[in-house]
């Protein structure tokens, strides 16, 4: 693969996700203000003090959406990260053995399934005690069982090929089947999935916070701060799009980078028809 | 009589989107001309990506997948139908000119009954009432042959078999009273025994309906059946054309001269019957819903030799090779290889038990994984099976590479970059590598162009003569059994119904099936159809 | 989602056989109701989960052993899980969902009033949202890989992607403040007149139409190119048929199976949308309700609105697949 095959609306996805990373990476360095440190008025209009205007409490508005893209992509990487690992290493243990390991799993996939995730979180943050450890692993779990699916579809689709049947005949352990044979041929799909569920993730994590469920203050956070500047919207004062923006695109970054890697998989199948 | 339909120097191209490359245009069909007269039957034949079928829709003015005719005239009656523009084709698609397709399982809705299918054309081009077209459909299901033909037309594709779907698709094209039929390979997809019966249901309803058709195969023995003349195509262009006797009596290409004598030398079968290598012991069969595939197959394979089993699908010879592999372990019966008894499960299995039996697919595509080079698929039984590694290994794929006459060039290529003849060749080496005793062949040639298949067949002969192997050939092609085989065992519907050494299986008295399934085989001869028909008439009414 | 299961209890093979159609129903049917009950254990189970007791939590400061044994007793805690999951549920198909724990008022009061405000949101975004996705999904397959496909692929890709209450105070800024041609908040009463309603409900309803359009015109698309390109439409135009014809009469009665199912699909999913929407513009709905009633952990509101939503989804869901298996042709004729 070279880089001038990728696609234009995919540069920009690369260019924007990088610009995010390296915000969150170097937020002392960049942002002019301290995260919750109060600088001016409440609802300061943008200008050249302050770029993007002042919160509702009078913060810097730009120090806390760089501040606010730690958190969030923190947050929405761990969640994607352990929800990934937990979806991939389930699902591919159930392609492989089959039978009544597969069975049981997938039957309790089906369930968590059958409960929109918005309003499964709902019910299980309202039990649980407030904190990030406790948000990463109800958002990680939650989320794999979308990867949960995918990947025993995958995974199955690759395990009933022949080349898989004839390294079984060989003689070859699960391990290789898994690793050498399996892995290799699903990288493509499970990596535009993993994208997917990173946009997801930030999405939902958005939601959570603006819907007071999330992260807690004072720490930045984009739905957090779309939560805390709302009331401005009906005076005119646009604070809490700034931030709803910021993970508008992100997650349009995102998406126009799966799209491309979606599309390159489809071509790489294209040849083999329905053989 | 002036010409029904004639081509003058049709070129056809398309765009193809090679995956990390700028498009490119590719030609498709180069400067092709052909004549055909009305109730006349011109065969097209040629391997895959001749451009057989490409010519035969452009007789519709229609490019398939994005192909463009793009110089050349297609004459009809006469009048250049490509000039005909959105409008005027459509008066022609379907009712002077219609398509019978090689999958009619794939060309029917699925959603609409057969009956209404089969007269849509002649209502949407207003050539007859409701109840006359009606009244035509029943009496082209009675010429097809079809059963129940009052009642067919009531049916939904998915409720008929796969030869009656053919015949009906034929019906449908009939139905308009076309000038001109493109049929497209219309029996590849079935088995010999009902091949049969299609070919000559077509043939008689041609006959019966002075239409006349374009016929395109890849197969010149089915051609040679219902053709008046034949065209042979290679690559987009005309290599020979002529009458249908003077192609398959006297061709002049070289070219047509091997399609012709495509697997016309049989192997002299071998004398010696002792040592016995493989004996597979009343196997039964089948999967744990309790539905039986095999039931009480016995046969054996002595050292070096061959032995072909035949059948149609469904036949369970596939099932067969599976028990052996022990991808599926019979439910009653034993098997016992170089005079052990061999382990049921593949799990159960010691690894020199796996080495010594190994399975080549018909589908070379799906057997080898696209993420490997070819020094990875031939070097990991190396490694796996031997232990070796570096330079070792790499000196044994190159020596393996040799072995299947090709470079050691194609070692670092994957796959994706091999054409269809070398992937089946590299997954011989494969097997070779393990230095097997036995090798499972399961169709390996019945996916390529003939002259392709040809060579692996050589192939796979020179391989056993050099190092005695023995081969289990699975197919349902008699002409491969004559090449090949020393033993022969027939299947049919899960039973073994004949097996012997070739001379004696392929000579009468014969069972029924294997009478039928011999009698059925068209042969490189013009006259065999109606010769085969006749004979079985004969046979029914002995009876 | 499809849900795909051995069936539990299978009734004799020959009858399944000669009635497929029936039989994968009430399959289907038994399934999600199975699901119910598995989901129902679920949310009852969670709210055990509860780390330390909720009695404490809910008086706080002021928890002496007295106080906390009363309140336990209040509200039922001192007897075993089984039983009161059995009382609860048991009341609650009666339409029972217990007294809040916060303002001591009776759940299903409050929930029906709200349920009411709910639907009558999702059911307006749905309206404009189906034909409109559907419309925009053939525009796209009609003018495939060309400039208006390509402009509805961008900007529906863009779509999903936002947040919807990113949208809705978009909407709210615009709409409401700078041109002050809608109204926020979007209050609804009893007695308020219906055009009066539909004025209050017009920014979230375009908000929910919005976030749900893009998703249900993608998988419209693709689901009619899938049968566009079946071997059945070549044939179609190789018999002389026109492409209106041909598509009315050839792909419209496969394209409506899948067509449906996307609806349905959506549908669910648009009923969890009115969640975030409901709070956006503080609508007197069932999402707000549910939400106001997490932050305080009022437990009984939470699993009441838990278990409506997540039965809605699945009612919905069993839906889709159940329209899928009666456009079957092969499932309603069988051999």
């Amino acid at each position: 693969m070279r880089l001038r095959d990728i696609p234009i609306s995919a540069w920009i996805g690369i260019v924007g996700i990088a610009l995010a990373f390296i915000c969150a990476l170097f937020a002392p360095l960049l942002a002019p203000h301290g995260e919750s440190e109060i600088v001016a008025g409440v609802w300061e209009p943008m200008g050249d003090a302050y770029l993007l205007g002042t919160d509702n409490l009078g913060r810097d508005l730009l120090s806390r959406v760089i501040y606010g893209a730690r958190t969030t992509l923190f947050v929405a990487l761990a969640a994607t990260v352990i929800s990934f690992s937990l979806g991939i290493i389930l699902s591919f243990t159930a392609a492989v053995s089959r039978g009544l390991i597969d069975m049981g799993l997938s039957r309790f996939n089906d369930l968590m399934m059958s409960i929109p995730t918005l309003i499964f979180a709902l019910v299980v943050l309202a039990v649980l005690p407030q904190n990030l450890f406790v948000l990463i692993l109800v958002m990680a779990i939650l989320d794999s069982t979308r990867v949960y699916r995918l990947g025993r579809a995958v995974a199955l689709d690759v395990a009933v090929m022949e080349f898989v049947e004839a390294a079984r005949l060989r003689g070859e352990g699960r391990l290789w089947i898994i690793f050498r044979e399996i892995l290799p041929n699903t990288l493509s799909p499970l990596l535009a999935e993993f994208g997917l569920r990173f946009a997801f993730s930030i999405l939902f994590l958005s939601t959570l916070s603006f819907l007071g469920l999330g992260i807690q203050p004072p720490a930045a956070d984009w739905g957090g701060m779309v939560k805390d500047n709302k009331d401005g919207i009906i005076f005119g004062i646009p604070a809490a799009l700034i931030p709803g923006g910021a993970i508008a695109a992100l997650a349009i970054c995102v998406n126009l980078v799966v799209d491309w890697l979606l599309k390159r998989t489809s071509s790489l199948k294209g040849g083999r028809g329905d053989a | 009589m002036p010409e029904l339909l004639s081509i003058r120097n049709l070129k056809i191209e398309a765009t193809s989107y090679p995956p990390g490359e700028p498009p490119k245009r590719v030609t498709i069909v180069d400067g092709v001309s052909l004549d055909l007269k009305k109730g006349k039957v011109l065969g097209l034949i040629g391997e895959s990506g001749a451009g057989k079928s490409t010519i035969g829709l452009s007789a519709l003015a229609y490019g398939r997948g994005g192909a463009e005719i793009t110089a050349g005239e297609v004459l009809l009656d006469g009048k250049d139908i490509l000039k005909l523009g959105r409008g005027g084709i459509r008066t022609v698609r379907g009712a002077r000119v219609c398509y019978v397709a090689q999958s009619a399982a794939a060309a029917f809705n699925p959603a609409h009954r057969l009956g209404d299918q089969v007269i849509e054309a002649c209502l949407q081009h207003g050539l007859m009432s409701k109840e006359e077209a009606r009244q035509r459909a029943l009496y082209l299901f009675r010429v097809l042959g079809l059963p129940n033909p009052e009642t067919f037309g009531d049916r939904y594709p998915h409720q008929v078999s796969g030869g009656q779907l053919q015949r009906a698709m034929t019906a449908m094209a009939l139905c308009p009273n076309p000038s001109l039929i493109v049929f497209d390979e219309p029996t590849t997809a079935l088995d010999v025994t009902t091949q049969i019966d299609v070919l000559a249901a077509i043939k008689h309803a041609i006959e019966e309906t002075h239409t006349a058709a374009l016929y395109i195969t890849h197969d010149l023995a089915v051609v040679a059946q219902i053709s008046d003349d034949i065209m042979v195509l290679r690559h987009g262009k005309t290599v020979e054309y002529g009458t249908a006797q003077q192609i398959i009596e006297e061709p002049r290409q070289d070219y047509t001269r091997a399609l012709v004598n495509v697997r016309q030398s049989g192997k002299e079968e071998a004398q010696d019957q002792s040592g016995t290598l493989l004996k597979v012991d009343n196997i039964t069969a089948g999967y744990p819903n309790g539905f039986r595939v095999l039931h009480d197959v016995s046969l054996h394979l002595p050292k070096g030799q061959t032995l072909a089993v035949v059948g149609e699908s469904g036949s369970g010879k596939s099932t067969l090779a599976r028990v052996i592999t022990g991808l599926l372990p019979p439910l009653s019966g034993s098997i016992s290889f170089d005079g052990k008894p061999l382990t049921p499960t593949l799990s159960g299995r010691s690894r020199d038990e796996l080495r010594r039996i190994q399975l080549i697919y018909q589908m070379a595509d799906t057997a080898m994984n696209p993420r490997q080079t070819v020094r990875d698929i031939i070097g990991r039984p190396l490694t796996f099976y031997y232990g070796l590694r570096g330079a070792a290994k790499t000196a044994r794929v190159k020596e393996l590479l040799e072995q299947i006459e090709m470079g050691a060039g194609f070692a670092d290529r994957y796959p994706a970059e091999l054409s269809g003849g070398q992937k089946q060749r590299v997954a011989i080496a494969r097997a070779l590598a393990a230095k097997p005793e036995l090798i499972l062949c399961d169709e390996p040639t019945s996916a390529l162009d003939p002259l392709v298949a040809e060579g692996i067949l050589k192939l796979l002969m020179r391989l056993q003569a050099e190092s005695q192997l023995s081969y289990i050939f699975i197919t349902h092609d008699i002409a491969i059994v004559r090449a090949i085989a020393d033993s022969v065992a027939v299947m049919h519907r899960g039973k073994l119904v004949r097996f012997g050494p070739k001379r004696v299986a392929l000579s009468p008295p014969f069972d029924d099936y294997t009478d039928l399934l011999l009698k059925s085989v068209p042969e490189m001869e013009i006259g065999w159809l109606e010769k085969a028909l006749a004979s079985r008439r004969m046979a029914s009414a002995g009876n | 989602m499809a849900i795909t299961s051995e069936p539990s209890g299978a009734p004799p093979r020959r009858w399944r056989e000669r009635f497929p159609l029936l039989a994968l129903i009430l399959q289907r049917l038994g399934l999600s109701a199975l699901l119910l009950l598995a989901v129902s254990v679920l949310i009852f189970a969670g709210v055990e989960a509860l780390p330390g007791d909720f009695a404490t939590t809910y008086l706080g400061q002021s928890a002496t052993p007295q106080a906390v044994a009363n309140i336990r007793s209040e509200l039922g805690l001192d007897r075993p899980v089984t039983t009161r999951y059995f009382e609860w549920l048991g009341n609650a198909l009666q339409g029972d969902f217990g007294t809040s724990w916060a303002s001591r008022n009776s759940v299903s009061e409050q929930i029906g009033n709200r349920l009411g405000n709910s639907l009558f949101l999702a059911f307006f975004a749905a309206l404009i949202s189906v034909p409109l996705a559907i419309l925009l999904g053939l525009l796209a397959v009609h003018y495939r890989n060309r400039l208006p496909d390509k402009i509805i692929n961008v900007i529906s890709l863009a779509a999903i992607s936002l947040p919807e209450f990113f949208i809705g105070y978009l909407l709210i800024l615009y709409f409401a403040v700078n041109f002050g041609i809608a109204t926020f908040p979007a209050t609804v009463f009893e007695g308020m007149g219906f055009v009066e309603r539909l004025k209050a409900i017009a920014l979230p309803t375009a908000t929910l139409v919005l976030v749900v359009l893009a998703h249900m015109m993608r998988m419209t698309r693709a689901a009619i190119l899938s049968v566009m390109s079946s071997a059945y439409m070549e044939t179609a135009e190789l018999k002389g048929l026109g492409a209106f014809r041909a598509i009315v009469k050839h792909a419209a009665p496969n394209a409506i199976a899948p067509i449906v199912n996307v609806v349905a699909l959506n549908l669910a999913y648009l009923v969890v949308g009115v969640v975030v929407v409901e709070v956006v513009f503080v609508y007197p709905g069932m999402g707000q309700y549910m939400v106001d009633a997490v932050t305080v952990r009022d437990m009984p509101v939470v699993q009441a609105c838990g278990l409506i939503f997540a039965a809605i989804y699945i009612l919905l869901n069993m839906a889709a697949d159940i329209l899928a298996i009666v456009a079957n042709p092969r499932l309603r004729h069988p051999r």
